[in-house]
C-alpha cells in the first residue's frame, strides 16, 4: 500500500481500483433466477498508469460500464475504493470530475433542436472552455471524424452512427486527462468503428499524457488498440497483461478449429478428456464448429476417433494462432460472444 | 471559490440551454402555442366560470383577482415543475443527465440556470396574458407600489425556482413516477393558495394548508401593488412588509433546504444508479 499510494502520488498512477465491489439490489418482481443481488463488480483490484490505453475486454454484463460508471462518479460502489487522478471517486467526485469525460456506444443521447456545433459548444461551456477555443476545437475533431460538413445539423436528423460519432468529439472536446469510452463502437458500420478506431489512435500520439480506459466486447478492438488488456467476466478480473502476453501465455497450448458434420454437440461428448483444456461450439450452415484448446497437440488424436465414434465426419480441421478469444475461451470456458450467465 | 466558478459555468450553459430549448424559434407556431394560445385560454376558462356562476360576471369584483392569480400562476407551472420535469427530461428523454452530471459544474448551478430560461419564457406568456385582460377583460391595473412590487416578484420567482430544485431532487428518486410530481404540485398549490378564488371558500384544514404555502403570499403581495387590495380575509392583519417578510423567509427557507434535499437526493440517486436510469423506453 505505501508503494502503491508512493506511485500515486509520484503520478504514474492514472486509475485505481481496490477491492471494488458493487452489488445491484433488485426488487421482488425483477429477481433473477430467485437471487435479488446481483454482484456486477466482484473485488476488482486495477492500476491503469498515466499514457495508457487500457482495454477491458469481456461479454455482455461483465461489469464494464457499472465499473466505469464508478470511476465515473455516476455510480457509488458497494465497498472498496477507486481514485481517477489521484482524487477518491467518492470522497472528492468534484475534483474527478475536472479530470475526466466519458463516451458510451450504443445511445443516442444529445439535444435533438440544437445542432451538432451547439451541443458541443455547450458541452464546452459546462468545463469552462472559451468559446473560441471550442469553436476551433469542435471545427477541428469534427473534421477527423469526417463531420466538418454537419456541424450546422440539428441532431435529431443525424444518423445513429453519426450521433455516435458527435459523442466521441464531445468526450474529447474537453481534452480530459484521463477518458473513459464505453464500447464507443458498438453498433457501427465496419467502416465506421474503423474510422473511431484509428480517431483514437491517432489522438493517442498526439497526446501521449493522456490516458483511454476502454471497454469491449470485440475482442480483436482491445488487441488492437490496447497496450493493457484486463478480462472481465461475472464481475472478475481473470487476467490482465499486455495482448500479446495474454496470447503467449496460450501458446504452449495448442487451438484448433473443426468442422464436423453428423452430431449436433460435441461439448458433451469431449469436455474432460485429457489434454483437452477448453472448447467452444456452435452452429453453422448446418455444421458444428468446434473451437478446442489442446494442452498437447497429442491429444487430437483421442479426440477425433472418439467423434468419429459417435458418428460424426470431420469437414474441415485447422490449426490456428491464439487469439484473445481463446484467451478468454481458456480463462472462461465459454467465447466472449456468449453473454455472462 | 473554484466550486462556485463551476457552478456559474453551469448556471450560464444551463440558461442558454434552456432559453434554447424553450423558446424554440424555429417553430413559430409551437411557441405561440404554448407561450400564447394556452396561458390565454387558460384565462379564458376563468372568463366563462365567472360568466356562468359569478353574480355580476366579468364585473364581479373578485374576477380581477382571479384573473391576476391565474395569470401570475403560469410561473408556477413553468418555473417550479418546469424545472423539476427538467432533470427527468434531461435523463430519459435527451439521455444526458449523466453527461451533464458528469461535467465539473454543480448540476444545482445548471438547474438554476434552467430555471432562469423557464422564468423568462414564463414572462412573455405572463405580459401577453396581462395584456389580453387589460385589453378584452376590463382588467385595471395600477402599479401602486413600484419598490413592493419589484421586491415581491424577485422574491417569489426565486423562491419558485428553489422549491423547483427541491422538487427535481424528488423527481430524481421518485423512478417510474418522477414525471408527475411536478403536475401534482403545481395543480395542488393552484386549489391551495387562493389563485382563483378566495381561501375561505376551502374546507378548514385545506385553507389552513394553504396558509403555509409561500405562493398564497406571494399571490397576495402581487394583488395588492396591482390592484390595490388582497383577496384573502386571513392575511389582511399582515402589513405589506410583514407580507414581504414572511415571503423573504419562504425564499431563504427554500433557498436551504433545496440545497440541503438535493444534495441528498444526489447521493441516494448515486447509490442506487438513477442518473441513467431510462423508465420510459
Ligand atoms: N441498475 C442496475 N440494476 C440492477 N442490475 C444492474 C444494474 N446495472 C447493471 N446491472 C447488472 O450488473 C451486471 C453488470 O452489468 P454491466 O452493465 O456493468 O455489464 P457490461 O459488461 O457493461 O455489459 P454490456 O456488454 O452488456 O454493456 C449485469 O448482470 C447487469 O444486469
Ligand atoms: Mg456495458
Amino acid at each position: 500500500m505505501g508503494t502503491l499510494m508512493g506511485r500515486m502520488l509520484l503520478g504514474e498512477i492514472a486509475v485505481k481500483t481496490e477491492e471494488l465491489t458493487r452489488v445491484f439490489r433488485l426488487r421482488k418482481r425483477e429477481a433473477r433466477e430467485g437471487r435479488r443481488e446481483i454482484l456486477a463488480l466482484d473485488r476488482v483490484n486495477l492500476e491503469v498508469c498515466w499514457g495508457e490505453l487500457f482495454g477491458l475486454l469481456g461479454p455482455n454484463g461483465a461489469g464494464k460500464t457499472t465499473l466505469i460508471k464508478i470511476l465515473a462518479t455516476l455510480l457509488a460502489p458497494t465497498s472498496g475504493r477507486a481514485w481517477v487522478a489521484g482524487a477518491d471517486v467518492v470522497e472528492n467526485p468534484a475534483e474527478v470530475r475536472r479530470h475526466i469525460n466519458m463516451v458510451c456506444g450504443g445511445e443516442t443521447s444529445g439535444y435533438g433542436l440544437l445542432t451538432v456545433e451547439e451541443n458541443l459548444w455547450m458541452f464546452a461551456q459546462f468545463y469552462g472552455i472559451p468559446s473560441r477555443e471550442a469553436r476551433r476545437r469542435i471545427r477541428e475533431l469534427l473534421s477527423l471524424v469526417g463531420m466538418a460538413d454537419r456541424a450546422s445539423t440539428k441532431v435529431y436528423h443525424l444518423s445513429s452512427g453519426m450521433r455516435q460519432k458527435m459523442n466521441i468529439v464531445r468526450g474529447f472536446l474537453t481534452d480530459p486527462k484521463i477518458l473513459f469510452l464505453d464500447e464507443p463502437t458498438l453498433g457501427l458500420d465496419v467502416q465506421t468503428a474503423r474510422t473511431i478506431r484509428d480517431f483514437v489512435r491517432q489522438w493517442l500520439l498526439d497526446h501521449p499524457d493522456r490516458t483511454i480506459l476502454l471497454t469491449t466486447h470485440y475482442m480483436h478492438e482491445a488487441d488492437e488498440l490496447c497496450q493493457r488488456v484486463a478480462i472481465i467476466d461475472r464481475g472478475r478480473i481473470l487476467a490482465c497483461a499486455p495482448p500479446a502476453e495474454l496470447k503467449k501465455a496460450l501458446q504452449r497450448d495448442v487451438v484448433f478449429r473443426l468442422y464436423v458434420e453428423g452430431i449436433a454437440d460435441a461439448k458433451n461428448l469431449l469436455d474432460g478428456m485429457k489434454g483437452v483444456r477448453a472448447l467452444a461450439q456452435h452452429m453453422e450452415e448446418g455444421r458444428l464448429s468446434v473451437d478446442l484448446i489442446l494442452s498437447e497437440e497429442e491429444a487430437l488424436v483421442s479426440v477425433l476417433s472418439r467423434l468419429h465414434a459417435a458418428g460424426a465426419r470431420l469437414a474441415e480441421l485447422k490449426k490456428e494462432e491464439p487469439t484473445l478469444e481463446d484467451v478468454f475461451l481458456s480463462l472462461v470456458g465459454r467465447k466472449l460472444s456468449e453473454e455472462s450467465p | 471559490m473554484r466550486r462556485l466558478f463551476e457552478a456559474w459555468h453551469g448556471f450560464k450553459a444551463g440558461t442558454w440551454l434552456g432559453w434554447q430549448i424553450e423558446s424554440n424559434w424555429t417553430e413559430p407556431f409551437l411557441f405561440a402555442i404554448y407561450s400564447v394560445i394556452k396561458p390565454v385560454a387558460g384565462v379564458l376558462i376563468l372568463v366563462f366560470m365567472y360568466l356562468l356562476v359569478a353574480k355580476g360576471g366579468l364585473e364581479n369584483p373578485l374576477f380581477p383577482q382571479a384573473f391576476l392569480g391565474t395569470t401570475f400562476y403560469l410561473y408556477v407551472v413553468n418555473v417550479l415543475s418546469g424545472i423539476s420535469w427538467t432533470v427527468i427530461d434531461d435523463r430519459e428523454h435527451y439521455g444526458m443527465l449523466k453527461y451533464v452530471y458528469m461535467a465539473p459544474m454543480h448540476l444545482y448551478g445548471y438547474l438554476l440556470g434552467r430555471g432562469m430560461a423557464k422564468t423568462a419564457v414564463a414572462t412573455i406568456s405572463v405580459l401577453i396574458t396581462l395584456a389580453f385582460g387589460l385589453a378584452f377583460l376590463k382588467v385595471r391595473l395600477s402599479l401602486v407600489n413600484p419598490g413592493l412590487f419589484t421586491a415581491a416578484l424577485i422574491l417569489g420567482l426565486a423562491a419558485l425556482a428553489f422549491y423547483g430544485i427541491l422538487l427535481a431532487g424528488v423527481s430524481l428518486l421518485i423512478a417510474r413516477h418522477g414525471w408527475v410530481v411536478g403536475d401534482v404540485v403545481a395543480g395542488g398549490l393552484y386549489l391551495l393558495c387562493g389563485t382563483a378564488f378566495p381561501l375561505s371558500l376551502l374546507p378548514l384544514p385545506f385553507r389552513a394548508l394553504g396558509l403555509w404555502l409561500p405562493p398564497t403570499y406571494w399571490f397576495e403581495a402581487l394583488r395588492r401593488t396591482l390592484l390595490g387590495q388582497g383577496l384573502h380575509a386571513e392575511l389582511s392583519p399582515f402589513s405589506d412588509s410583514t407580507l414581504l417578510l414572511i415571503l423573504a423567509g419562504a425564499t431563504f427557507l427554500g433557498m436551504a433546504l433545496s440545497l440541503w434535499i438535493f444534495r441528498v437526493a444526489e447521493r441516494i440517486a448515486v447509490r442506487r444508479g438513477l442518473l441513467d436510469m431510462q423508465t420510459m423506453y
